[in-house]
This record gives structure tokens, sequence and C-alpha cells, in this order.
């Protein structure tokens, strides 16, 4: 899950990283509050989960009450769109209003999980907000990396050799290093993914402050992340997916196309948008059933599929292993027969208890379109838009 | 020979509830061994014929254990694969889905220390299929003996291709699915090298995906290898930065795309097919014109 900035702040200052100061505003009324409390001089920054506010406009420089109501004003209720977001943005209900901090230099700090060693990475750069890929391209030279130790955990020494690497050397190096080993701890006691700050900046006056922040956790510690979930904004994500997630389908991704995709197991249900794509067509979305034994959950994948209006005919690609074939067949047919699935569906069904979940379909009497092998699965979804 | 299970296999089954009962069931009917299950409170059991036991070591000790298949819930997975390795069980194959990454990093640095290899988590298991040694939940009418061996860090894929292979008559030696997550037991360069030394096998199929960079890191391997390996990637139409199903399964930078990885492949000398649904054929074309059918 992705927390928004000022999330991601508060849980960072929960372990000792200095923030700027500043709070979370909803209103023009409450961000003009902030302001005065601030003594006038703010940034407002747009809480969207996307890179690039700036940029888009989410991002506004604020030296007095007036200009803060009206950059406010602006940027509460935007869609804001950046080269993440896609054309359609995303919404913006509240902005961080945060006091205006003097930067004498900006770095570059995350930890993340290194898939090759197998172990989370502290990855530090003395090139501050910028896209760390294009400094790792361009200057791999210029970034340091510490792995992280399962067992011994971090330690001290490799705080402070990214911290003289990246010029944090002198009276900055105790709190430096003081703040990238709380950043570990911050990401390992969260089940993080990526913690990052971006900028990390120095202080006119000498003091180290996360200027930026992102942290996203791992969504199978969700069970262990009880707090952060409640706080979970899913008016940034695609309204499917969260009705998805509410029917207990977490694997759904909303895509551009019109071929409607229900698939089980992830490699498959990619391997169909592929195969839809290589035969001319494009998929509405991904969604992996999983092992799903029951129609119900069968039926709730088809309602999300069926009543998106993007969706013109719907491919069931389904190689059973611990799913079963006539479960689904099942759910395929109840669906159909409460009125969902209105465009041409094609079904293709492999692997366990195929026998059973053929005949379930024949006996049925629906005009369901079958296919045997999974080119020609793909080949009529296709065809069934074009016609 | 085959790779990681033969006849002499044993499997333990951890965590026998719903699905590992089904699954223990459909292993004996294939002809396996299944020696016993674990769920600790329901020692002295028996269910549908096999004996539980409430831990791995009686498995080890009572039955001659020797491979255990887990199927114990995500929270609780990453203490069932320690309590595998601690029992000295050499192979340890975890399906069970969404353990979080973390407890797979301290159980893999456990690993470290221990003469234990993990397959998966998040993997349909392992098979060889001429040995009838199953360990794992994948459908066996689609196989049949042969000598291709089959690597896939996703379960349905496995079965497809491996249905692709039979339908035009090309066996299987094994099937290893290496799992879908970002930090797992076995890697696919190391399933290869399994592969390269099992006399059984003359050719691999290898199913990567995005996200990751095991499959520059296989395609590093198969520089050196003398079988050939024809290869597919899968999600070459994902969008970057969504997590597509598999919790591994996320473009992060260039090197997580399926471009990358399919041009990796094919520079180390794989034949990279782009149609899913062209594996089999692939391979067949391999095979005949490397003589090995």
């Amino acid at each position: 899950m992705k927390l928004h900035e000022f999330q991601a702040k508060e849980l960072l200052s929960q372990y000792g990283i200095p923030i700027p100061q500043g709070r979370v505003a909803s209103t023009p009324d409450e961000v003009v509050d902030i302001t005065n409390e601030l003594g006038g001089k703010v940034v407002i920054k747009a809480q969207a989960h996307t890179g690039g506010r700036g940029k888009g406009g989410g991002v506004k420089i604020a030296n007095n009450a007036d200009e803060a109501r009206q950059s406010a004003t602006e940027i509460i209720g935007m869609q804001l769109i950046t080269h993440q977001t896609g054309p359609e943005g995303l919404p913006v209900h509240s902005v961080l209003v945060e006091e205006q901090i003097e930067i004498e230099r900006e770095l570059y700090l995350s930890v993340a999980i290194d898939n090759s060693s197998g172990m989370p990475i502290v990855i530090a750069s003395a090139s501050g907000g910028m896209d760390i890929e294009e400094v790792a391209e361009n200057d791999p030279a210029a970034i340091q990396n510490e792995l992280v130790h399962p067992e011994c955990g971090f330690q001290p020494f490799q705080g402070r050799t990214i911290a003289f690497k990246t010029g944090l050397d002198g009276d900055l190096l105790r709190p430096a290093t003081e703040l990238i080993s709380n950043l570990v701890t911050a990401f390992e006691d969260n089940d993080g993914t990526i913690a990052e700050i971006n900028p990390l900046v120095v202080t006119k006056d000498g003091q180290l402050i996360a200027a930026d922040a992102k942290f996203s956790t791992d969504d199978n510690a969700d069970f262990r992340l009880k707090e952060l979930i409640e706080n979970r904004d899913t008016s940034q994500e695609d309204p499917r997916e969260v009705e998805a997630r509410d029917a207990g389908i977490d694997n759904y991704v909303k895509l551009d196309g019109n071929i409607g995709c229900l698939v089980n197991g992830a490699g498959l249900a990619m391997a169909t948008m592929d195969a839809i794509k290589f035969e001319g067509g494009d998929p509405a979305n991904f969604l992996d059933i999983g092992t799903a034994n029951s129609a119900d959950a069968v039926i709730a994948a088809l309602k999300i599929i069926s009543e998106d209006p993007d969706v013109e005919a719907v491919l069931v690609n389904i190689f059973g292993g611990l799913a079963r074939t006539d479960i689904i067949a099942d759910g395929v047919v109840q669906a159909k027969k409460i009125g969902l699935l209105k465009q041409p569906t094609v079904i293709r069904l492999a692997g366990t208890n195929v026998e059973e979940g053929l005949q379930i379909l024949e006996d049925s009497g629906l005009d369901l379109i079958r296919a045997d092998g999974f080119a020609e699965a793909a080949q009529k979804a296709v065809k069934a838009v074009e016609n | 020979m085959a790779v990681l299970l033969n006849e002499n296999s044993r499997v333990l089954i951890q965590g026998f509830g719903g699905a590992g009962q089904r699954e223990a069931a459909n292993s004996l009917a294939f002809g396996t061994k299944v020696v016993c299950g674990v769920t600790p409170g329901r020692g002295g059991q028996i269910m549908n014929d096999v004996p539980v036991l409430n831990t791995v070591r009686e498995g080890v000790e009572q039955y001659e254990a020797n491979v255990s298949l887990i199927f114990v819930p995500a929270p609780f997975a990453a203490d069932a694969i320690i309590e595998a390795a601690d029992a000295g069980i050499p192979t340890a194959i975890c399906i069970t889905e969404g353990i979080p990454t973390l407890d797979m990093i301290k159980v893999k640095s456990y690993l470290q220390k221990s003469t234990t290899k993990l397959i998966g988590p998040n993997c349909p298991g392992v098979i060889s299929v001429a040995e009838r040694a199953r360990a794992g939940i994948m459908p066996v009418d689609v196989y049949t003996p042969g000598n291709v061996g089959v690597i896939s860090r996703s379960g349905t894929l496995v079965y497809e291709s491996v249905d692709q292979l039979t339908r035009l008559g090309i066996g299987q030696s094994s099937s290893v699915g290496v799992g879908g997550d970002p930090i797992i037991g076995t890697s696919q360069q190391e399933a290869l090298a399994l592969f390269e030394q099992d006399t059984e096998t003359a050719a691999v199929v290898l199913i990567g995906e995005i996200g990751g960079t095991a499959e520059q890191e296989a395609a590093e391997y198969i520089k050196e290898m003398s079988k050939p390996v024809v290869s597919f990637i899968a999600g070459a139409t994902a969008p970057p930065g969504r997590r597509m199903g598999h919790a591994g399964a996320i473009i992060a930078g260039k090197a997580g795309t399926a471009t990358a990885k399919q041009t990796a492949l094919r520079n180390a000398g794989a034949t990279v097919v782009e149609s899913p649904s062209r594996i089999g054929e692939t391979m067949l074309e391999v095979l005949q014109s490397e003589g090995l059918t």
C-alpha cells in the first residue's frame, strides 16, 4: 500500500527522523490557519499517490495567508496529472502545509528490497531531488549502496560509509548516521517495500530534514499493519480496483482495452493479456482469480469485469491446478443466468476436472464461445470485439 | 534421474488441511510416497489414510520423510519453512502465497547455514514424471514422461506449457515452479543448473515474467549451458509500476521489463517465444534441429 507524503512523514517522525513543521489540511480555511501558525511563509503540497507533483501544478509556495488561500483553492479538488498518473490524473482531497526551509544541499536516501541478494538495501546519493534511476544510469559512481544483513542488522559503519561518501561529515556525521539507521528501522518495522527521502535536505543552519518522503508497504503484510491499513486512501485507486478488493479479489488491475479477462494464476493472466495483444486486441484488465474455489467468487469477479463499460467481450482462460474448472464453469453459467456477462464471452478450460467443467457449459445451453487452446481463445475474443 | 524428486522421495505435508489433504490424495493416486502430514495439535490422527504428526522432526524420525510440501498459511509459513530446515529435510517446497517479503529475507538467511534446498514460495511445486514423484498442486493428466525440463515463476504457465508439449508428443522429465515472489529459495539460474546436470533432461523450457533481474541472471548461466533453452517472458503488455498478481511481478526500472529480459535471453543463446501459445511448437522445432527427438 502506498502512503501519502504526510502519512510517510508522520511515520518517519515517529522514528526520530526530522521533518518540516506542518500539518495536513482539506479546506482553504484550514490552510490559512496553518499558514498563520507557521508564520506566513509556507509550501502547499497536493497529497496524491504520484511523483512529479510540482511539475503538475500540485506544489506551490505561498508567502502570506492570501497567497496560501489562493493556492489551496487551486490545489484542493484538482485532478493532478503527472507523467505517472495517465491523462485522467488523480484527485486531490488534501494538502500538506509546511514551513519553507532554507536549503543548503539536497541528497537522496532510500531503503528498498534488493531481490538479487535477498536483503534490504540502503541507497544514497549526493544528488538529491533527482530521479535516482537516471543517476544510476548516468553516474553510477555517485550512488552508495549498503545491504542490511538480516541477522546482524544495519551497522553503524555502513551509515558512516554512506555519510562520508555523500559529504555528510563533520557535525553532520552523527545525525546523518542516526537518521539512516532510523530509516532502516522504520522500513523493517513496517514491512516497507520502499522508504524514500528525496530530497534529504541540509538546511542553511546545518540541520538534516526530510523535505519529501515516500513510503510503501508490502501488501503481503497487511495482516500485521492494521493501523497503517486503516488509513488507506482509496480515492487514489481505480474505483473498480477498490470494488474488486472489497469483494475479496486482490489481483485486479484496470487497463485501457476492451477485452475483459478472468484468468487463474498471475502468470497465465499476464500471458493472456500478451496473447490478446499478439492477436491484435487490447485487454481491459488483469485479473487473477487464484484458487477461488467458489462459484460466488467467480460471479463477483465477473460482475466487476462485465459491468466495466469499456468491456466489449470477455475472455475466461482457466488452467486448473488447485483451482477447479468445474467450479469456475458453474460460476460463469450462474453469472450469465443472473444477467451479467451481456458481452460475447469466450471460455477456455483446461486442467483439473475439465470434463466436468465442459459438461456444465454444455448442459447450460447458454451462448458461450468455447475455445480449445490459448491462441484460439485469444483469437476468438479479438474477433468478438471486431464484430 | 530427473531433478529434485525421484522414486525415493518420501513426502511430508506441512499444513495438513483441506488443500494439503486433497493434494496428498492426488499425489498418492499418481504413485508418490506421501508418508505423513504435520498439523500441530492433531498428532496421532489418521486423515485419508495418512498419519498426522505434531512436528516435522517426528516425520523425519518415524517416517524417513525427505521432502516437505508446505501449505501453511502465509502469516505462519516462515516458521514452517524453518521448522523443515531445522529437522534436516533436504527439499522443502512451499506452495503458500502471500508471505511477507521481510519474513522470506529472514528465512533465506537461515537457509544459507542449512542443507535444505527451498523451492518457492508461491509456487506450484515439483514433479518428476517418469519417477511418479509429485510434490505440488499441478494437474497430473497433462504430463507425459520425456526429456524436457520446465522451469517457471508462474504455476499456471507450467501447466500451459506442459500441456502444449504433451499435445505435440514431447514428454517432460521434471517441472519446477520456482515461485512468483521477489525472494525465493531457488532461483531460475539454480533450477537451470539442476536440469543441465540431469541426465534425463535434453532441453529446458524457462518461463520468466516481468519484475526483478532473475531472468538476466539466468541468461548469464544459459551462456554456459550445453542444453538448448526455449523461453517465454510473461507480462510484455503489463503497465509499469503495477503489481501483476505475483508480488514479484512489478516493473521497476528498465531491467524489469519483458524486453530487457528477452534481449538478455536471446543474447545468451536461448530461443525466445513472443506468443505464449507457441512454447510447445518452438520446443519441437528446437528439438528437431538439434536432433534431440
